[in-house]
């Protein structure tokens, strides 16, 4: 049997993974962290007395700090592996790549450990974010006068 | 390639079996039992090396045998220099001889052991393996608390260690012959499907042992593969059907399907690592032979030989499988 006939055969036998059930759970996860984070603007704003820059930032560290707070409990990443893209897409999916990250390799000491790995697996949204953010900014800067 | 042994017995198995594995349909089977991933230790990897040193104690206990006693060991295991089995050995008194084929390891390692005691120079080898869910995550996918989701056709590391006795003092169970398989590559780049990297090495190693000890699948009360998982056992069949004409029938099972509880747990397409299979077997299926239930029975440890490196480097991942038979005397 040739690869691609063996291909075939595999094919033939791979579950199906239902796209439209995990986009419909994708969909309806990510807007709740949306809502909450609206909910979130809106406490922050009118509880606080704070601007609405000062509030969204503040509501995006506490975000983070959920995110962080719930993969270190363990727990987050049951949460992740149902909810999905709704879940890992937001920036509390960032914060949970990064925290696993750390926890993973805290045995190792601080060094080789958690600093040589905490990065691992969201480095490249890091480093990609800010290359994005340079390409951008001087599109911006040449054609729309910064 | 196919050797037939004369004087290689079963003297003795012992099984150890962590989380989820001793809650599946083999509960209540095991030697000894730990329910948390550390088991009292500092690291997922210090915990497997614990369990791998229990696991032989727990046999010599149970043989009746001290670690002088021993000619040899052979031991493998998942992680890179196979690290466990190395220093479990550190703590025994026993020459030792690591070995690794991935998740085939454990027919590797009665086949070389059983070459090492037929000749009656030496009396008694021991083949051990070990696995453990968490140290497999790291090494070869993600964090353990990153919850990104897997496709179906993942499997889920099962966490314990086993251990075998060889004599060539006559017992109930004779290792008759193994065949041992070649390394086959048919372009799957899945990392999150072994099911179908390993199939067609399983495929092939049974059809050799089948040719070269001329007998058919309806010799054997038992063909058991190590772990394609639910949707590879699938593949095996229509695989052996079109490439060798060998028709499988009701006496074939995988351990990758039972070893787990599939109705409570969320194990994807079942068990895999060198201990998946020898749990089975040592806990169930040589239990089950001692009392005459099965007489004849082919195991087809089967082995995905991935490494993470290669297949970032877009290499399609090669599998090796090999094939013991057990027969009651």
């Amino acid at each position: 049997m040739n690869k691609q006939k063996y291909q075939e055969l595999t094919k033939k036998h791979s579950p199906k993974e239902n796209k439209v059930k995990n986009m419909i759970i994708a969909f309806v996860v990510g807007g709740l962290i949306g809502v909450l984070g609206q909910l979130l603007v809106d406490i922050y704003i009118n509880v606080g007395s704070i601007s609405k820059d000062e509030a969204t930032s503040l509501m995006m560290v506490t975000l983070i700090f959920l995110s962080c707070l719930f993969t270190a409990i363990g727990f987050f990443d049951n949460w992740v592996a149902k909810a999905g893209a709704g879940l890992f897409v937001p920036i509390t999916g960032f914060a949970h790549a990064t925290t696993s990250s750390a926890l993973d390799y805290k045995k190792e000491g601080f060094v080789m450990g958690i600093g040589s790995n905490i990065f691992k697996l969201s480095g490249s949204v890091i480093l990609y974010g800010v290359i994005a953010a340079y390409v951008f900014g001087i599109i911006r800067f040449v054609f729309f006068g910064g | 390639m196919n050797i037939k042994f004369n004087n290689v017995y079963v003297e003795g198995v012992s099984t150890v079996a962590g989380p989820f594995v001793i809650e599946g349909p083999l509960k209540g089977k095991f030697d000894k039992t730990f329910n948390d991933f550390y088991d009292g230790e500092k690291t997922f990897e210090q915990c497997e090396i614990k369990e791998l040193v229990e696991c032989v104690k727990v046999l010599l206990n149970k043989t009746n045998t001290n670690e002088e006693d021993i000619n040899v060991a052979l031991s493998a295991d998942l992680m890179n220099q196979i690290t466990i089995s190395n220093f479990a050995f550190s703590k025994l008194n026993i020459p030792y001889l690591g070995i690794y084929n991935a998740c085939a390891s454990m027919c590797e390692g009665i086949l070389l052991a059983s070459c090492i005691i037929d000749d009656e120079k030496t009396k008694r080898a021991i083949v051990t393996t070990s696995s453990h869910n968490m140290t497999a995550e790291r090494q070869y996918r993600n964090p353990v608390e990153y919850g990104a989701p897997k496709p179906k056709t993942s499997t889920f590391t099962v966490t314990g260690a086993t251990s075998i006795m060889l004599t060539n003092n006559k017992t109930d169970i004779k290792v008759t012959s193994a065949t041992i398989g070649k390394v086959i590559d048919m372009g799957v780049m899945n990392v999150f499907d072994m099911g179908s990297v390993m199939t067609p090495s399983a495929a092939y190693t049974l059809n050799e042992h089948l040719k070269s000890t001329n007998t058919t699948v309806d010799d054997y009360d038992l063909i058991l593969t190590g772990d394609l998982g639910v949707y590879g056992k699938k593949i095996f069949i229509d695989y052996c059907k079109e490439e060798y004409n060998i028709k499988i029938g009701d006496n074939y099972d995988d351990s990758a399907t039972i070893i787990y509880d599939y109705q409570n747990e969320d194990i994807y397409a079942g068990g895999s690592g060198p201990s998946c299979l020898p749990l089975v077997v040592y806990s169930d299926i040589i239990p089950k032979m001692k009392s005459r239930e099965l007489k004849k029975v082919l195991l087809i440890a089967t082995g995905a030989l991935m490494s993470p490196t290669t297949c970032n480097q877009k290499l399609s991942i090669p599998s090796v499988s090999h094939a013991i038979c057990l027969e009651v005397i």
